[in-house]
């Protein structure tokens, strides 16, 4: 990268050799594990099964050309977007929130006194270590009534929650990521806190700025790449929102199988049995996530574009 | 270059001014070196930044410390409360469970409760336990030795294709891995891999995230000149990877590897769409299984919350070393906005 360019000589070919040696194992894996995937999921969603024999029923089956006709079940099933629909009203609120929580903690954590801050930081992190199966079991037994002792507290003073009910089930869910997340994304932002020079901190309280106007003005902006990774991040995990809804299903009628788009990708191929649909609906999460998160680096990249950062 | 510009959070910025340490990005989070911990000046070249943010000078005032403390304090009886009413409910039966306050203690037996998780069905929890203590970590030190040597390879070697191959490997970042795995579980059973150790295992060894953040810190933690002393010295490509450059690179291999670690084992989506055998089960989808059966068999709730709590253990402990290690590990891989 930083050497002279030079022209190709013995010891050149010999280095060139070594790297495709060490990148091939790791290729290899790739092209089998993304690569394949990829285009197979697009082979399959371009196919459908066929029954030959009288009246379409029995004898033998064949796959046959369909098309794009999956992608049009798929998106004309009412059922599927409207998982689509509210993985993306989810995003939109709950990404938010979260990192909003996280900065607001991570900030706090900045200007706190030294001696609480490792056990608030354990504390805030350790929800990161519970798997998102494991939070929602968790999180459902706080939420089912009979069992939860929140809303055996609410309903002691007289308030009727409905944590499954269906207007509420979808915030419930938001609260389990929330819960999961934010220690991790606030992490984040501190270690890109940690990177800001002291001095821009010391010559602005010498001009005799507020910790809220350091806050404003001066931590803000510089964690803004961390705030840019941990959006991207935390949008490709709700559009992939699958444990929550799945455990949390047996506790709550409000939950169908196509409550997200993967809860029906994945009903569509072990409950139907039509991985030709599955398929396509996993080509279109796919497409969906990456138009969106490239979208959004775009956004951010084309109004971040002040600096040498590109 | 000033730090605070770069996206990299620093890695980039900090190494050229100190060739002789790799460990500089990383080492400011080593256990117990905390910056708060650390004593102005205890590291060259970096003392002054810590110094300079001397909180003892500038102490806020004591109405803004009682809520800073007291907002912290609310976040954190969220983040623990659910903690909390898992250690109460794993020393309850399942009648208990149900019967008694969730957040008190009602006649506990932790050690019965818990040996009963453990002894139930032949034992199969603790096969679950050791499936996922298996898949999370031979999948992350293989993921960590496959990245460390491609992004070994992206940096410090120049060969057509190279900026071409690391892109692609970039938008692998971006594809949730979820819509991944059912095409790969029809792929799996084309080749009869399904439903066996290596269809969870061989998908878990590939990061890309991991190679991405190889790449960066061998572009700046391993210096050129020192590869060409060794190449003077008639050492092989391999011998310099395997002595050298992983050395340099520890901080960043144990970022990935720790990284990969955790999310294996928090990993749903993958075996439960491989797996069908229960034999092959890590914990989470043991417990979801037995939390299905619950309903006809009520003891089962108490094992679900016994095993839950038993599973959360290991990783939470890890996350208390981690939160450390990670304080400036995590900004190497920030995306480039």
């Amino acid at each position: 990268m930083r050497e002279a360019p030079r022209r190709l000589t013995r010891a050149e070919a010999r280095s060139a050799r070594a790297a495709s040696g060490f990148l091939l194992p790791f290729l290899a894996l790739f092209l089998l594990c993304f690569v394949a995937p990829i285009g197979y999921a697009l082979y399959e969603s371009l196919l459908k099964v066929e029954r030959t024999g009288p009246l379409g029923l029995g004898g033998e089956t064949k796959q046959v050309w369909a098309g794009l006709s999956n992608y049009v079940h798929a998106l004309e099933d009412d059922r599927f977007t409207a998982g689509f629909g509210r993985v993306l009203l989810f995003g939109a609120v709950q990404i938010p929130v979260m990192i909003a929580f996280a900065t607001g903690l991570a900030l706090l954590l900045d200007a706190a006194s030294a001696r609480w801050v490792g056990f608030f930081r354990t504390a805030f992190f350790l929800p990161y270590g519970v798997p998102g199966v494991i939070a929602s079991i968790l999180w459902g037994f706080l939420y089912v009534p009979g069992i939860s002792p929140l809303v055996e507290m609410a309903d002691s003073v007289g308030w009727n929650v409905d944590f499954l009910g269906r207007g509420a089930v979808l915030w419930s869910i938001a609260n389990i990521v929330t819960w999961q997340f934010t220690g991790y994304n606030m992490l984040v932002l501190i270690a890109q806190l940690k990177a800001v020079p002291g001095e821009l901190y010391e010559a602005a309280r010498i001009d005799g700025a507020s910790a809220w106007q350091v806050a404003r003005h001066i931590k803000l902006p510089l964690i803004r790449p961390a705030l840019v990774l941990t959006t991207v991040f935390s949008l490709i995990g709700t559009l992939q929102l699958f444990a929550e809804p799945k455990v949390l299903k047996p506790l709550s009628n409000s939950i169908d199988s196509g409550y997200t788009p993967n809860l029906a990708a994945y009903n569509e191929a072990f409950t139907s049995n039509n991985q030709h649909i599955a398929a396509a609906e996993a080509v279109l999460l796919a497409l969906v996530a990456c138009v969106l998160s490239f979208g959004f680096l775009r956004l951010v990249g084309q109004r971040g574009k002040d600096g040498e950062s590109g | 270059m000033s730090e605070a510009n770069d996206p990299t959070g620093g890695v980039v910025a900090d190494e050229p001014g100190e060739p002789d340490e790799p460990g500089g990005p990383t080492d400011g989070a080593a256990p117990g070196r905390g910056p708060e911990a650390v004593p102005p000046g205890a590291r060259p070249g970096a003392g002054h930044r810590r110094a300079a943010k001397g909180r003892e000078g500038l102490e806020p005032p004591l109405r803004h410390r009682i809520i800073t403390v007291s907002l912290l304090t609310v976040a954190a009886i969220y983040f623990l409360t659910p903690v909390y009413w898992l250690v109460v409910s794993s020393t309850k039966s399942s009648s208990d469970l149900f019967g008694t306050f969730g957040f008190w203690f009602h006649d506990p037996h932790p050690l019965d409760y818990l040996h009963r998780v453990l002894t139930y069905d032949d034992g199969i929890y603790a096969r679950w336990f050791a499936n996922s203590l298996m898949y999370a970590g031979v999948g992350a030190l293989a993921a960590t030795l496959l990245s460390a040597a491609a992004g070994y390879a992206l940096a410090k070697y120049r060969f057509p294709g190279r900026e071409g191959i690391f892109n692609v490997i970039l938008a692998g970042v971006l594809i949730p891995g979820t819509a991944l795995a059912l095409p790969l579980y029809l792929l799996f059973s084309e080749i009869g891999l399904a439903n066996t150790y290596w269809a969870v295992l061989i998908p878990s060894v590939v990061s890309p995230f991991g190679v991405y953040l190889c790449r960066i810190y061998a572009a700046a933690a391993v210096p050129d000149s020192l590869l060409e002393a060794a190449r003077i010295d008639g050492a092989g490509e391999a011998r310099i990877f395997s002595t050298l450059g992983l050395r340099l690179m520890t901080p960043a291999l144990v970022t990935v590897f720790l990284f990969q670690f955790v999310h294996i084992w928090n990993n749903f989506f993958l075996p439960l769409v491989m797996l069908s055998d229960s034999d092959l089960y890590p914990i989470q989808l043991g417990l979801t299984s037995w939390q299905g059966y619950a309903d006809r068999q009520p003891e089962l709730y108490q094992y679900t919350v016994g095993g839950a709590f038993l599973s959360v253990l290991p990783l939470m402990v890890l996350m208390g070393v981690l939160q450390r290690y990670w304080r400036t590990g995590l900004t190497e891989g920030s995306v480039k906005a």
